[in-house]
């Protein structure tokens, strides 16, 4: 470039350099396809694991008979396809849906810390649910529709309160979207054991805390169908919304400049990630930070752009979902954890961390 | 070429009718004093503010009718700084300038990541393709944001500041690329040497209102500066390159209320 002056025309020669070898992927980054592989071993690994171990053991050998078919009518059959199978493939979905929702909700109002179950959207969730549970609407059969029906009112409705709330008088910032998130989720949390203990359910104490903790206990194969085509249908769609998404990151004003119809898109998606946490809520109550850890550590390996960015966070959150399950089937065995628990103590200093390894320059 | 026309433009009380043409080509700067419009002005022609009245015509299109996509098929424009907490390369960054040009499921593909690399070299930024963007200093990313509007392959360019947070090479170095670019450009600056010597025309803000339009020489006046800014001011042209330049006299500025308030 040229420094002079008053130089007008196009009398500037561009140096256009020779073409400089790319280093791909950028320092620092692992190569997505290894990423990815290394992702499915270890959910082959976590999957395996969980279903030979628990109160009963079974060896490697009888599972994987049990699963290829090989295996004659035994009670480890009975455990590992009837029992332990449904369970770990929910773990699977739900993981996965929790993770890519933590991923967008982060582009989405551009923090790092948002997760559905901080941000009380998993909350307002539990709480829609509940209200179906107890008021009975569609009882029998339709529950099924009618639970996540229930629980995608309730998140939307919270999404909407929490980001409004956190947005107030123009700007967001982080601590202001947390601060609203966690008191919307207490209060949630609260209406949600309300309703259940005056709805006078014999249970309800239970009840309380599997909708606000979670837990993969009630997982069966009918139950199973609806969160494993949403999260297909979700990941999907939003894999091809990979541009707008990235185009989110950069901010509301530059997203709009570059040609985005920001304040539809972003309706879309609250939308999406309402109806994805929904149903993920609604099979297995608020499941919290596994969307906070899995899409920051899939940053850290494959970058921020979505396209690259969601597989890995879904199979992140996956793994680690199935892993904190079978932790809480096993870690004080025959009792059964509340996977919220496990998930929690590992998410909440992983939250105080990134509190404080925020990049320089960077909003709270 | 592209011309930009606003008719009457107006946002709530922060701009009041503003009339003001950019000729196919021209680079035409804005000054004025710290909120006198300057930047709510150019939000109203780059879309992400919807003007209360009037109108801004692109070669006779209203802008507002066109919508985000198109309008930014057409009009690029380099924002002051913001910063983001997310770890875009500097190249991935740059690339998502080509978003109006393709299809929201595409994704980029080499000939984007080229020419990404390519703006970068234009404004002196090769070798930090593969940077994060947060890392980069004030003036690295300011010049990153041109590279991006470069890619969009824009006709009119609008600018907010560009020079911010620039050195003094870089500022005369990314005012000259623009010059250099054959867009219409419209850009407000703070630096009224550098308006002198950069832009064809220059409008003058004040209060949300045009209060005057010129070559520099014409608009540059002691008077003016003045009656504006409220500084003392001498304007003699630049003995080499003949533009107007504005040196400003030191010390209580004569009879204003420039000490005491």
């Amino acid at each position: 470039m040229s420094t002079g002056t008053r130089a007008p025309g196009p009398t500037e020669k561009q140096t256009v350099p020779a073409r400089v070898p790319r280093p791909r992927p950028p320092a620092g980054r692992l190569r997505h396809s290894a990423v990815v592989a290394g992702l499915l071993v270890a959910l082959a690994a976590a999957v395996l694991a969980s279903l030979a171990l628990g109160s009963v053991r079974i060896p490697p050998g009888q599972v994987i008979d049990a699963l290829t078919g090989r295996a004659g009518p035994s009670p480890y059959r009975t455990i590992v396809l009837d029992v332990r199978l449904p369970r770990v493939l929910l773990g699977v979905v739900v993981g996965a849906g929790l993770a890519v929702v933590g991923a967008v909700l982060q582009a989405l109002v551009r923090n790092r810390l948002a997760d559905p179950f901080l941000l009380g959207i998993s909350s307002g969730a539990s709480a829609g649910a509940v209200l179906v549970l107890v008021v009975g609407i569609g009882g029998g059969v339709t529950t099924t529709l009618a639970l996540p029906a229930g629980a995608f009112a309730g998140a939307l409705a919270s999404l909407v309160l929490v980001y409004g709330l956190a947005r107030r008088g123009g700007t967001m910032t982080g601590p202001r979207l947390v601060l609203a998130g966690v008191a919307v989720s207490y209060v949630l949390s609260a209406l949600t054991t309300l309703i259940l203990a005056a709805a006078g359910r014999p249970e309800h104490f239970r009840e309380a805390l599997y909708w606000s903790l979670g837990g993969l206990g009630s997982a069966r194969w009918d139950t199973l169908v609806l969160p494993a085509a949403v999260l297909v249908l979700g990941l999907g769609l939003l894999l091809a919304l990979a541009r707008p998404l990235d185009l989110l990151l950069v901010g509301e004003e530059d997203a709009t400049a570059l040609g985005l119809d920001t304040a539809r898109f972003r309706a879309a998606v609250f939308v999406l990630v309402s109806l994805v946490t929904a149903v993920m809520v609604a099979a297995s109550g608020a499941v919290g930070f596994i969307g906070l850890m899995a899409p920051h550590a899939a940053r850290l390996a494959v970058g921020a752009p979505h396209r690259r960015l969601l597989p890995v966070a879904a199979l992140g959150g996956a793994v680690a979902l199935v892993l904190a399950d079978l932790g809480a089937r096993t870690l004080i065995a025959p009792q059964d954890l509340p996977v919220g628990v496990l998930t929690a103590l590992i998410g909440g200093p992983f939250f105080l961390w990134l509190m404080r390894r925020r990049p320089e320059g960077a909003p709270l | 070429m592209t011309e930009l026309r606003l008719e009457g433009l107006a946002y709530e009380d922060r701009l009041r009718s503003v009339d003001l043409t950019v000729r196919p080509g021209e680079t035409v700067g804005l000054i004025g004093p710290n909120g006198s419009g300057k930047t709510t002005l150019l939000r109203c022609v780059y879309g992400t503010l919807a003007p209360t009245g009037g109108r801004a015509l692109l070669d006779g299109d209203d802008l507002r009718a066109l919508g985000p996509k198109a309008r930014a098929r057409r009009v690029a424009t380099v924002p002051q700084d913001t910063g983001t907490d997310f770890e875009l390369t500097v190249r991935e960054l740059v690339a998502l300038g080509r978003s109006p040009h393709k299809r929201f499921w595409e994704g980029d593909t080499a000939p984007d990541r080229e020419h990404a690399d390519a703006a970068l070299a234009r404004v002196g930024l090769t070798g930090f393709a593969d940077r994060p963007y947060p890392t980069l200093s004030g003036g690295e990313r300011q010049r990153a944001l041109v590279a991006r509007a470069l890619v969009q392959d824009p006709a009119l360019l609008v600018l907010d500041e560009p020079t911010n947070h620039l050195d003094i090479r870089h500022q005369l170095d990314v005012l000259a690329l623009v010059r250099a670019l054959g867009t219409t450009n419209l850009l407000a600056l703070h630096d009224l040497n550098l308006a002198g010597a950069y832009c064809d025309r220059i409008y003058v803000l004040e209060r949300g209102r045009v209060v005057t339009g010129g070559t520099p020489a014409e608009v540059l006046t002691p008077a003016l500066l003045d009656a504006v800014y409220g500084v003392d001011a001498e304007v003699v042209p630049h003995p080499r390159t003949g533009s107007p330049t504005v040196v400003y006299l030191h010390g209580p500025a004569g009879g204003q209320e420039a000490s005491t308030m």
